[in-house]
């Protein structure tokens, strides 16, 4: 099933934002992400990327392939749904599930997660949860396109895109083309 | 996904529930397209969860789940138990015989001691249609009416639609036959609100004594069931079906007068191969148990390549996850 489906409510932003990244400026960040990625782990090779819904997939496959194109091998790519481990949700209204699926055994191989943006850390406290139900892998590493700051929780990405200072009455919008018309990040101010 | 839980309060994790505002499942007549869809789509996910080595999930932990039996089960109650475990919750299961019902407390005072002892969810079968309904209507606490007379069994039709939409893709347009006791059948009536609600196209078939009289009558064209056909041969109901659900027939009946005999029943309204070779090739066989083999299924049908009534029952249990998922209440908290 895709998310295209008719009980899918979809926020639309009632402002348009500062743009913070552009196409060139992602596709270079993403570039040096995954050569990080890969000495990072040049003890260990044999990694799996694993995206964090929804923002991670698209970032992860892309990672991936990037990671192909200068290795000559894809490495494994897994994507997980948190929403059975959150620690925030509101009373009621659980958001929607997406699919998790880990295609290949992780247990004792070092797994990258990829979010697009770290904000208070409790997602990706979620994720590795959630990734140890699979297994227990060798190392668990962050990679994220934006860090925003205001952590809540005692986590840091190994790999970073763009640090962007934030305040609490911003919002980051990450757009991929993939799923939008453009690939950039926006600053946007929320609404009251 | 909240604003604060993420930095991807405005991108496409923004899927909100559209169950956000349901607090009973009490049959599907009051279910949108939307929220069925949702459920399914839920279901998916719980599947793969049941699927790997550990089937435990945390969602749920310090939850208490109360299933509130007057009638017997063995499959829908198991069902919901083990859904609550899988999510850590913790399920205590209540049953008429053996707890102050046989020492005349009433429903309302069964369930009020439960929601005292801070159930955060009641699942509910009682011979009596509309007994989920009295409890929705008098406690905070979430029911989900797990069979109530011959009125509903929403999560049974739920998980009927799972099955199909899995193995067949869609529910939209798929031409579904049930066959059997339709009268007394809450799988009938609940499969028939969710069916419809769905876009598929019904078929009921069986003896005109176990046919609901306004069943038998039509259904004015304003009417949400205004699509259904009702068929008297078997033959014409299966003929290029889908999906064929046989029901289960309560030997009872045949005492009570609806049948002159077992043995004629299952001659004309059993589901048999040869009946099978008229639906389209690759047609389903569900039945939601138990079953009478020989009476309104034959074995070779039931455990044939075509029945998927052994997956119904695994379906069940992610169906039913997927609606604790979306029901019981999370206080936040936790790390």
């Amino acid at each position: 099933m895709t998310e295209s489906s008719s009980n899918v409510v979809r926020e639309t932003p009632q402002t348009s934002g500062r743009q913070v990244l552009d196409r060139e400026q992602m596709r270079r960040a993403l570039i040096r992400i995954a050569h990080e990625i890969l000495e990072g782990n040049v003890r260990e090779p044999d990694i799996v990327i694993v995206g964090i819904h929804s923002g991670g997939i698209h970032l992860a496959e892309r990672t991936a392939n990037l990671i192909a194109e200068f290795e000559g091998t894809k490495p494994p790519v897994g994507q997980l749904d948190i929403g059975l481990y959150r620690d925030d949700l509101s009373r009621r209204g659980r958001p929607v599930m997406r699919p998790t699926s880990i295609p290949v055994p992780i247990e004792g191989r070092p797994v990258v997660l990829i979010d697009d943006v770290l904000y208070t850390g409790r997602t990706v406290r979620a994720a590795m949860d959630a990734l140890n139900d699979f297994g227990r892998p060798s190392r668990v590493q962050l990679a994220v396109l934006i860090d925003r700051g205001h952590r809540e929780l005692p986590i840091r990405a190994d790999y970073v895109g763009r640090n962007i200072p934030t305040s609490l009455d911003e919002e980051v919008r990450v757009n991929l083309l993939e799923t939008s018309d453009e690939d950039e990040v926006l600053l946007l101010r929320k609404r009251a | 996904m909240t604003a604060r839980g993420s930095g991807l309060a405005m991108t496409e994790s923004s899927t909100r529930s559209s169950l956000a505002n349901r607090r009973h499942v009490l049959d599907l007549d009051d279910f949108t397209r939307g929220e069925i869809e949702e459920v399914l789509q839920n279901t998916e996910v719980m599947k793969e969860v049941l699927s790997r080595d550990i089937r435990k999930v945390p969602t749920l932990r310090g939850k208490t789940i109360y299933t509130l039996f007057y009638e017997a089960s063995t499959r829908t109650r198991a069902s919901f138990e083990q859904a609550g475990k899988v999510m850590s919750a913790d399920v205590i299961n209540v049953s008429a015989g053996g707890s102050s019902v046989e020492k005349g407390e009433s429903l309302y005072d069964t369930a009020l001691t439960l929601q005292a002892m801070n159930a955060d969810m009641i699942i509910i079968r009682h011979a009596h249609p509309g007994a989920p309904y009295f409890l929705a209507r008098n406690l905070d606490a979430p029911i989900v009416n797990a069979g109530d007379g011959a009125h509903a069994h929403p999560t049974q039709a739920l998980l009927d639609m799972y099955t199909m939409q899995s193995h067949l893709g869609r529910i939209e347009g798929l031409k579904v036959a049930i066959v059997g006791d339709i009268l007394y059948s809450r799988v009938v009536r609940s499969n028939l609100w969710g069916l419809t609600k769905m876009g598929a196209d019904v078929t009921l078939c069986g003896p005109p004594t176990l046919m609901p009289p306004d069943f038998l009558k039509g259904f004015p064209e304003e009417h949400p069931f205004a699509g259904i056909t009702i068929e008297n041969s078997v033959d014409a109901a299966v003929g290029g079906a889908d999906v064929v659900m046989a029901l289960r027939l309560q030997v009872e009946r045949q005492r009570a007068g609806h049948l002159p005999s077992l043995r004629e029943y299952s001659r004309m309204y059993g589901v048999s191969a040869r009946r099978m070779k008229l639906a389209k090739p690759n047609a389903l066989v569900m039945h939601p148990g138990p079953m009478n083999e020989g009476v309104e299924i034959d074995a070779d049908v039931a455990h044939g390549a075509a029945s998927v009534i052994e997956e119904q029952v695994t379906n069940g249990v992610a169906v039913r996850m997927s609606l604790l998922y979306s029901l019981v209440d999370s206080n936040g908290g936790g790390t």
